[in-house]
């Protein structure tokens, strides 16, 4: 129980995943004007990751069976599409409120970097079933924390009179720039 | 030759993947630590470009354009375990470095990118070339990142000391370095209104958020669905 709480935390918050390591850059920069929209984002997110890593392990386990490691980047490529795809439909029909509240965003994140990079990692650290699954939905926390953090700053930002050079993308990659540096305070923790 | 030189420019000077187009954004921030690194980064996804355009025109007839992105994927994270495989066997430092960035050239935008816009519609040798300018012009800008991190993070130009001397500022070997390197390109691009996709109206880094359709008019049709769905 203690190294899970200790991956959870290590995940999200040391290691974050758009802060630390760069990935998912493009929804983090993209979708964070609004904290509402983030927020959505975030939780589209959590959900197709935690699946995906499940899913991801179980799979590399067949893999590893048939002693054909190397196609783990072609078997978890295709396993994360078609699995967004099914969740996509499966939540058409089943789940209308969740649709309608993550359905725009989970086409997006198909093939989202942060998404292969999680069960990349996964493989690579040697993750049980259960660790990959905590892994999976810590990483996504961290990126939901942080994009949340970021649309936050953007909103009150937009008020703001700020040089003509700066506007635009300039000015959010600085905020990230900075919430990357209150985000190394966090390795204090391990 | 004209048609190959004018692709070749086009690559590297007129369509930069980086300071033009602004595509693949994660691997340019996160393997730019010195410019030797930006340098084998960008010619990694370089290698496997070429041979992804090439292979890809090859096929332009044969795969039913409903099941091509399936297809594209399939070809070039085929080819991205092959060179995966062939830098841990000969170049380990190089491997070791950029570690699971390898791996995510996969879903690195400008590959299938290109394949969408250019290789399925042109014949196999003008992709190569199409591959090696675009290629050639990653490359480029990532050891132009890589090398301005570098000097103000560690004092160092490519391993070695510089003829000054001064107190480097390491956080820029860091993560919020990329962060704020990017934002000072940006801002200059800004500044000199520099055609670049964060200088459009909608001023921000291209991809609504899914790397793989992130090409072109994709990437329009996904804003502008997100937008219409904001609006409600």
């Amino acid at each position: 129980m203690k190294t899970l709480i200790l991956t959870l935390i290590s995940v999200s918050l040391v290691n974050n995943v758009v802060l630390s390591q760069f990935l998912g850059l493009c929804p983090f920069l993209g979708v964070s004007k609004q904290t509402k929209t983030a927020l959505s984002m975030g939780g589209a997110v959590i959900f197709v990751i935690t699946i995906a890593s499940a899913v991801t392990n179980l799979l590399y386990r067949l893999l590893v069976l048939f002693h054909v490691e190397y196609l783990e980047t072609v078997a978890f490529i295709l396993i994360i599409a078609a699995l967004v795809q099914l969740v996509e439909l499966f939540l058409k029909k089943y789940s209308k409120p969740l649709y309608s509240s993550l359905g725009v965003y989970l086409p997006l994140i198909t093939t989202n970097c942060a998404v292969l990079g999680v069960a990349l990692t996964n493989v690579q650290n040697n993750y049980d079933f259960i660790t990959s699954v905590v892994a999976g939905f810590g990483t996504a926390l961290g990126f939901t924390i942080s994009i949340t953090i970021l649309a936050g700053i953007r909103e009150r930002i937009a008020d703001n009179d700020i040089p003509h050079v700066m506007q635009g993308s300039p000015i959010v990659l600085i905020t990230a720039g900075l919430m990357a540096i209150a985000f190394i305070g966090f390795s204090g923790l391990i | 030759m004209k048609k190959y030189l004018k692709t070749l420019y086009n690559g590297i000077i007129k369509e930069n993947p980086t300071f033009v187009l602004m595509l693949g954004m994660c691997p340019t921030l996160a393997v730019t630590t010195s410019a030797i690194n930006g340098m084998g980064m960008g010619l990694t996804t370089m290698t496997v470009l070429i041979m992804s355009n090439f292979i890809i025109s090859l096929l332009r007839n044969i795969i039913p354009s409903r099941m091509r992105i399936p297809g594209y994927i399939v070809i070039v994270a085929s080819l991205v375990t092959v060179v995966q495989l062939l830098l841990q066997g000969y170049i380990p430092s190089l491997y070791d470095t950029l570690g699971i960035y390898i791996p995510l050239i996969v879903v690195n935008c400008i590959i299938l990118g290109r394949a969408e816009a250019f290789a399925s519609k042109n014949p196999p040798v003008l992709s190569m070339f199409d591959g090696l300018g675009i290629g050639l012009g990653f490359t480029l800008a990532l050891t132009c990142i890589g090398l301005v991190r570098e000097i103000l993070g560690s004092g160092t130009a490519f391993s070695m000391s510089l003829p000054f001397s001064f107190e480097p500022i390491t956080i820029f070997v860091m993560a919020p370095g990329a962060f704020f390197v990017l934002a000072g390109l940006t801002a200059i691009q800004n500044k000199l209104k520099l055609p670049s996709a964060t200088n459009t109206k909608e001023s921000s880094l291209k991809c609504g958020g899914n790397c793989i359709e992130c090409y072109g008019h994709q990437c329009q049709i996904n804003k502008a669905l997100l937008k219409e769905e904001l609006k409600k």
